[in-house]
């Protein structure tokens, strides 16, 4: 892998306590950028994280109160699902829902956020945590940079918020 | 995928002074008296604190029965770690695979028109 996308990265911030921020630019209108996102047509195509996993299961049941629910899969059997339940669908510049991994995974609130300018999509992807400690940990412990973190580092953060 | 600590061990990371606790015990093994010196705080409150972290897998009894020392133990928070890293990774490859799958979705339109 390794292929970074300059002309179109993506930025990870905190503008808030409790939330993640993920901004991307994509080259396509936002009409489309929304289909792939709402659509079991096209979401096994894309949403699937690091090279080696299929998404065999994808089920969207697009309407306030609805359910979806993926589930991926690596070769070796591996699987990890996720599901959650639609709060809100506006076509096409909003999308809520809450995510949740199951079992005690905390459940968040995501909000996709559409716009367009020259056939550009900027998309905005927020997800809040049930609180500032989920987020935090989420956060500072190893999303700043995307290296694997060791406990040194880990020991170093409960240092510093002491 | 689920570690089922994970919640314990959010809401055990949620007291400042549990996270306190947690930072002393990263420099090295403690005594509950030895614990209790830098807080303005009763032994009885520090042993709460510590039994919540316990629980959580966070902290462990060391073998000395004499001075029971608690010690830091980092899978649960390894757990977490991981977790947060790979979520990153996950939206990082799936945008960039959505960038792409975009562009063959504009083609198709662009091939078979709208309807």
């Amino acid at each position: 892998m390794g292929a970074t996308d300059k002309a179109n990265p993506t930025t990870f911030t905190t503008p808030s306590d409790r939330e993640v921020v993920m901004t991307r630019v994509f080259d396509a209108p936002r009409r489309l950028v929304f289909e792939a996102w709402t659509s079991p047509k096209h979401l096994p195509h894309w949403m699937l994280g690091p090279e080696g996993w299929t998404m065999p299961v994808c089920e969207i049941d697009l309407r306030p109160g609805g359910a979806w629910h993926f589930v991926w899969r690596r070769a070796d059997g591996t699987e990890m699902g996720m599901r959650g339940v639609y709060k809100e669908i506006k076509p096409p510049e909003r999308l809520v829902c809450t995510e949740s991994w199951g079992g005690d995974w905390p459940e968040t609130i995501n909000t996709l956020v559409l716009s367009e300018k020259d056939g550009k999509t900027t998309m905005s992807q927020t997800v809040l945590y049930p609180s500032k400690e989920a987020r935090d940990a989420a956060m500072k412990t190893g999303m700043k940079d995307g290296a694997s973190v060791s406990f040194e580092r880990l020991a170093d953060y409960l240092r510093k918020i002491a | 995928m689920t570690p089922p600590r994970l919640d314990a061990t959010f809401a055990a990371l949620a007291d400042p002074t549990r996270r306190a606790i947690l930072a002393r015990l990263a420099s090295g093994e403690a005594s509950v008296t030895e614990l209790c010196a830098p807080f303005a705080m009763s032994q009885p409150a520090i042993s709460k604190h510590l039994k919540v972290l316990e629980r959580a897998g966070l902290v462990s009894r060391g073998r000395d029965a004499q001075r029971r020392p608690r010690r830091l133990e980092a899978a649960p928070l390894k757990e977490v770690a991981e977790w947060a890293d790979r979520y990153r990774r996950f939206w990082d490859a799936s945008y960039r695979r959505l960038d792409r799958y975009l562009q063959q979705m504009k083609k198709k339109e662009k091939s078979h028109g709208r309807d």
